[in-house]
């Protein structure tokens, strides 16, 4: 064979292929290091947290006040209390409403009104939570004081479209032929709807609930303006304004009192924590329930 | 004469339904479709609320309020315009930085990694998005920042000291834009990631397939193949992202500085439309104050609905020519 067919006829990579092969390794390697950079970050973040944070953790942090002036120790009991005050609250406003226009986009509405209603939530969810703690704060807090129910309006304006939507997503995996079925034995449509398709799809909708309550119970800019000037007793009363724990560490941050500080880093542990297991734990709900739905 | 049976006397009833089940269907439509045009109507609400409560701000100041730089509470002055060029150079710096490691993470995960990584990883990522801004911005305050000042700032200053962005020299503190950039680009990251994965696990298996059995490297498949199906989402995404940062307070207000100014250097101080209402929620003594807020946010409002109704209908065109229509 001569020289110029056995170069031909070669398996060995030309200059070429290796070139592009070169190029698609570095390729690979970016997208690799730039998933490891995004979790180092993650990892940077919950570590700081857990280290200064677990330093003043303790039975105190969880059931004792807030320190008087002057004196050490204490903890952030009122925030605790008025933190599960106000979410409770607005879960209670916003789960019903949420899954009620998840019904009416899903089952009843026509196409081009589901199309628009659902581009109205899709942008309420892109509204930045401050704009939506001033305009609670314009609407009811002006001339009328600040109020733990107030903040739970503002947080279950940010809830709504998310529990909206994790419901209609679900609800569209319950099969048509669940509905046929009953529409079909003569069970009217609202029996079908509230008796067949939502009990179906109910795993999915309290998923896409806690999901929701995870995202408002670490939102601190709609309290500012609605319940920040409070007492410092525990109160589970929502008509007047309560601290939270989001509130409080933004508070403590700001403080020059390096225990504070310290203590700001607790309370960013424990919401933290709250925070990332309510979230990790409605996930791995919702696949699972989307897989049932799906089958 | 036979005349054909008479009809009977029942006449056929189109409608057997009950007055009940009339009655739950009616209430039943009536209660979710009240709830769901109430959620529209609060929409509404929220941009009418905003303008009446801005009304004697904008009353006082007009448009010029937007080009104006003052902002002092004791001689009543206010503007916007250090606050808006805040806003824009933060987020956009931000979303620069964000969108081409977003695209390579879900690049990684859609296209490179095997099933078990890319679950883990996914989940790890959307974990970033689910920590409370308030967290990231204590975390920016007492460990980015720090880091910043005694690690990379003065490396910055000796390297890129000659360029606009790093000139002034070192600063004092760690907090000011450069934090405030960083901390954004953290937030911004898992949304546009997790947006851009769905959309290149959307592509269709045979058009990759197609690429790879021509004998395309896998880069030169997404190149090719992914990056141009998916162009018009990828775009939406990164707008989406650039929502988040534009609207982020909390984070923002703790890391930023919070000075007037219009700055290039990322050494210097500055404060967003978002940082700025934030830092105020206890000093807004008077009511022109308060309107003046309002006003700010107000002009956040119409931003972020501006971005967001694009990155919506943009989504949607994507999904429609990917579906066809159904």
């Amino acid at each position: 064979m001569s020289r110029a067919a056995r170069e031909r006829y070669s398996l060995r990579p030309t200059a070429q292929l290796r070139r592009r092969k070169l190029v698609n390794h570095l390729m690979e390697a970016i997208g690799t290091i730039a998933a490891l950079a995004a979790v180092a970050v993650l990892g940077l973040v919950v570590w700081a947290v857990a280290k200064r944070g677990a330093g003043a953790l303790n039975r105190d942090f969880f059931t004792e006040l807030p320190p008087t002036f002057g004196e050490t120790g204490g903890g952030i009991a009122n925030s605790i209390a008025g933190s599960i005050v106000i979410v409770l609250v607005a879960t209670a406003m916003a789960l019903p409403i949420g899954v009620l226009v998840a019904i009416y986009l899903n089952e009843l509405a026509a196409p081009r009104i589901r199309r628009s209603i659902g581009l109205v939530l899709d942008v309420l969810n892109g509204l930045p939570s401050i704009v939506i703690g001033i305009f609670v704060f314009g609407l009811l807090v002006i001339g009328h004081g600040q109020a733990a129910w107030k903040a739970s309006f503002a947080l279950a304006i940010i809830m709504l479209p998310l529990v909206a939507r994790a419901t209609q997503e679900v609800l569209a995996l319950v099969p048509d032929a669940l509905r046929e079925g009953s529409l079909a034995l003569g069970v009217s449509r609202w029996r079908t709807t509230l008796g067949v398709v939502v009990p179906t799809a109910l795993g999915g909708i309290f998923t896409g609930a806690t999901l929701a309550v995870a995202r408002a119970a670490g939102e601190t800019a709609p309290l500012l303006f609605v319940s920040s000037v409070t007492t410092s007793q525990v109160s589970w009363d929502p008509k007047q304004a309560l601290q939270s724990i989001p509130l409080t560490i933004f508070e403590f941050l700001e403080s020059p009192n390096p225990e504070d500080h310290e203590k700001a880093w607790a309370a960013a542990l424990v919401l933290m924590t709250f925070v990332l297991v309510l979230s990790l734990l409605s996930k791995a709900f919702l696949a699972r329930s989307r897989r049932k739905l799906a089958r | 004469m036979t005349a054909p049976a008479a009809t009977p006397s029942r006449p056929l009833r189109l409608s057997t339904r009950s007055f009940g089940d009339r009655l739950g269907d009616l209430s039943l439509y009536g209660l979710t479709a009240g709830t769901a045009f109430g959620a529209v109507a609060l929409v509404v609400l929220l941009v009418y609320e905003l303008f009446d409560q801005a009304w004697p701000a904008i009353e006082k100041f007009g448009l010029g309020f937007v080009t104006s730089h003052a902002w002092d509470p004791v001689k009543t002055k206010f503007g916007a315009l250090d606050f808006i060029w805040g806003t824009a150079y933060t987020s956009l710096l931000a979303v620069v930085l964000a969108a081409p490691l977003s695209i390579a993470i879900a690049l990684f995960l859609s296209e490179l990694a095997p099933r078990l990584v890319r679950d883990v990883i996914g989940a790890l990522v959307e974990m970033l998005a689910a920590i409370p801004s308030v967290v990231i911005g204590l975390w920016g305050v007492f460990v980015l920042g720090p880091f910043l000042h005694d690690h990379l700032d003065s490396f910055l200053d000796r390297t890129l000291g000659w360029t606009p962005f790093f000139s002034g020299g070192v600063p004092a503190t760690g907090n000011g834009l450069l934090t405030a950039v960083i901390v954004l680009t953290i937030m911004i990251i898992p949304i546009t990631a997790s947006i851009s994965r769905e959309l290149f696990l959307a592509v269709p298996d045979e058009l990759e397939e197609g690429a790879l059995a021509l004998g395309l490297t896998r880069w030169e498949m997404i190149r090719g193949v992914v990056l141009p199906y998916t162009r018009g989402g990828l775009v939406a995404a990164v707008i989406l992202g650039l929502g988040r940062a534009v609207g982020e307070a909390i984070a923002v207000t703790q890391v930023i500085g919070g000075l007037l100014g219009i700055h290039v250097s990322l050494f210097q101080s500055g404060d967003t439309l978002a940082s700025r209402i934030a830092a105020q929620y206890q000093g807004a003594a008077t009511n022109i104050q308060v309107a003046a807020l309002v006003y700010l946010a107000l002009i956040l409002l119409l931003i972020s609905l501006v971005t967001n109704v694009a990155a919506q209908l943009i989504v949607r065109r994507f999904e429609f020519q990917r579906t066809g229509g159904a």
